[in-house]
């Protein structure tokens, strides 16, 4: 059949039409839009709502809805948990950003340099990797904060320390197909460096499945973030929604919220930056796309 | 490679492995910020002059460092990980007591969300659209976000006041009077909250992961073939789909055995479970590093034990693998 110039396909930037199948998906832009919601939430919140979050403002274990200066309650010390919601999100975003970046650029570089080079350098990059895989994750970096004293950058980097493996796996999968296509191999007879090379041809068209899977690392870090301030091990003096969690469990039979709502905004968070994840994961994925 | 030269490798490397651990702990307590004497010692053991005095000799710390790695790795092959002074008593002794419950801990949930996980996988696998497939999806994005402490903490909630079905703390009722039956029912009865949280997390991977991979090897060829040779459904599924699904089943739940005790250590200290996890919060709060290095050691030991489980397994499983052996 024929078609009308209009009906014909039109090439479009690989940029634009992965945002056109990400944008039609509701799930994909619900999570975006649940992420950006928290992160102004954390940004501009507390200029708005300026209660300290660390101030004894009223009795403890006040239940939500009773007291309306304190509209989510209190904790065991009477601090306001609406306080501690809108600040605790800066440290938890902060911390599995920067430790997610960590992860990235770790697992980047050891997948790339192993997956391009391949033979001795590969065998030796993956047997170190093994290694760290068989440290258990959250051990390991409860360890490292231990040891080296839980301030937000040492948590940060223990986490990345703790996450690369799973990162360079997947760039060493993808340098690997990628190293021996045509264009690579044009690159290298005009003789280009293999930094070059790595960096400026190969990386960018492994970038995909990198993007998806360090937002799912976005995700990772924060639930680690998490999990150390639940055990204490964050810096006790930054709110945290982790921290929260921990501080409040002893009173949990007494006082549901005190534990719930904290960990109610780690769900949504770590659930918004899965949504978003997979919608990437759908946008870059050509196998799936007209499913 | 045939299976036992294959199986000879694994084991060398898995030993050098172990070693490496070892070397890794050495050179943490080296790391850290102050004195290793008072790292052994741990910060708020109290350690006395004398105890430092002991320690610097018995570790070598006063001659090179070379000898002091070699110190460290002979004393750790011949199983003295050190001394707790915060619970004074020798580390090794503190994690063999508690690895029991671990292990149960974790091996009742792996094999909870590896039998629940595949079932859910395959009835969801049979009705793409169905109720069961949704309810998969659903399951997985909550066990993927929600922290796996607070799901406890949530179950905690709900067991403890609404619906008093199960013990929310502990492994055992001390008051209890019975038989090993009764113990070992009354063992289980606690068991059942702390498996559940750490296996849903995983029951939702699994199951999603066999819904992919059935739907996939359901539309391959030879299913086709079987099918049309009038091979009942039953069997169709069984014998022929799932056994092929099955293997990065397999893989996966080796690869996470190491994430799985990271959960169990969140989980443990939920319910006051008495293994390596709950040892490792309260050694971290009281500072004692070479309880929590000797931890990070025999969970890493762990790990690469059930890998080496996993492949051997995995060669057991795999049918194209089990035929090339033949």
């Amino acid at each position: 059949m024929a078609r009308t110039p209009s009906q014909m396909p039109v090439a479009q930037s690989p940029q634009k039409e992965a945002w056109d199948v990400f944008r039609r998906s509701w799930l994909a832009l619900f999570g975006l839009a649940l992420l950006f919601t928290i992160i102004a939430v954390s940004l501009i919140g507390p200029l708005i709502y300026t209660v300290d979050p660390i101030e004894i403002v009223w009795a403890p274990l006040t239940a939500p809805g009773i007291e309306a200066s304190v509209p989510l309650g209190t904790d065991y010390l009477g601090r306001d948990i609406l306080a501690g919601l809108i600040n605790g999100g800066k440290a938890t975003l902060l911390v599995g950003i920067s430790a997610a970046m960590i992860t990235v650029i770790i697992g980047i570089s050891i997948g790339a340099v192993a997956g391009y080079y391949g033979g001795l350098v590969d065998n030796l990059l993956m047997r170190i990797t093994e290694f760290f895989q068989v440290l258990p994750p959250l051990l390991f970096a409860m360890v490292l904060v231990t040891l080296f004293s839980p301030t937000l950058p040492i948590v940060a980097i223990a986490i990345g320390v703790v996450s690369w493996p799973a990162t360079a796996r997947l760039a060493r999968a993808e340098f690997i197909r990628i190293r021996n296509l045509e264009y690579v191999n044009a690159a290298r007879s005009i003789s280009a460096k293999d930094g070059r090379i790595i960096w400026r041809v190969i990386l960018p068209n492994a970038l995909p499945p990198l993007i998806v899977s360090s937002t799912l690392s976005i995700g990772i870090a924060i639930l680690f973030e998490a999990g150390l301030s639940f055990l204490g091990l964050s810096d006790p003096n930054i709110v945290s929604w982790g921290l929260m969690i921990g501080s409040g469990r002893e009173y949990i039979l007494d006082a549901w919220w005190v534990v719930t709502l904290p960990g109610a905004m780690i769900f949504l968070t770590v659930l918004s930056v899965s949504l978003v994840g997979d919608g990437l994961n759908d946008a870059f994925n050509p196998k799936l796309r007209d499913r | 490679m045939s299976f036992l030269p294959a199986l000879l490798k694994r084991l060398a490397w898995s030993i050098l492995l172990i070693v490496a651990v070892l070397v890794l702990n050495f050179l943490l307590i080296h790391m850290a910020p102050g004195d290793p004497a008072d790292v052994i010692a741990g910060e708020m053991g109290g350690a006395t002059q004398e105890i430092l005095d002991a320690i610097r000799k018995s570790y070598g710390l006063d001659q090179p460092v070379y000898v002091q790695l070699w110190v460290y790795l002979s004393r750790a092959v011949t199983g003295d990980l050190g001394q707790s002074f915060y619970y004074n008593a020798p580390v090794l002794d503190l994690i063999l007591g508690r690895l029991g419950p671990t292990l149960l801990l974790v091996i009742t949930a792996l094999l909870f969300a590896l039998f629940i996980g595949t079932t859910l996988g395959v009835i969801a696998s049979h009705k793409p659209n169905g109720i069961v497939s949704h309810l998969v999806t659903i399951v997985s994005i909550i066990g993927y976000a929600a922290p796996i402490f607070w799901t406890g903490l949530m179950l905690v909630i709900l067991f403890a006041s609404i619906i008093p079905l199960f013990p929310i703390s502990g492994m055992y009722d001390i008051r209890l009077e019975g038989g090993m039956f009764v113990k070992a029912l009354d063992i289980a009865h606690h068991l059942v909250l702390p498996a559940f949280t750490l296996g849903v997390v995983y029951l939702a991977q699994y199951s999603r992961l066999t819904r992919a991979s059935m739907l996939e090897i359901l539309g391959s060829d030879y299913i086709r073939t079987a099918r049309a040779k009038g091979v009942s459904e039953v069997k169709v599924y069984s014998k022929h789909a799932l056994r092929n699904a099955i293997l990065p089943i397999v893989t996966i739940a080796g690869l996470q055995f190491g994430a799985m005790i990271s959960g169990a250590v969140l989980v443990e200290t939920v319910f006051s479970w008495p293994g390596l996890g709950t040892l490792a919060f309260d050694s971290i709060l009281a500072r004692d590093y070479p309880t929590i290095l000797g931890i990070l050691f025999f969970s890493a030991v762990l790990v690469i034990v059930a890998n080496l489980t996993t492949d051997v397994i995995y060669r057991l499983v795999d049918p194209r693998v089990g035929a090339s052996a033949k």
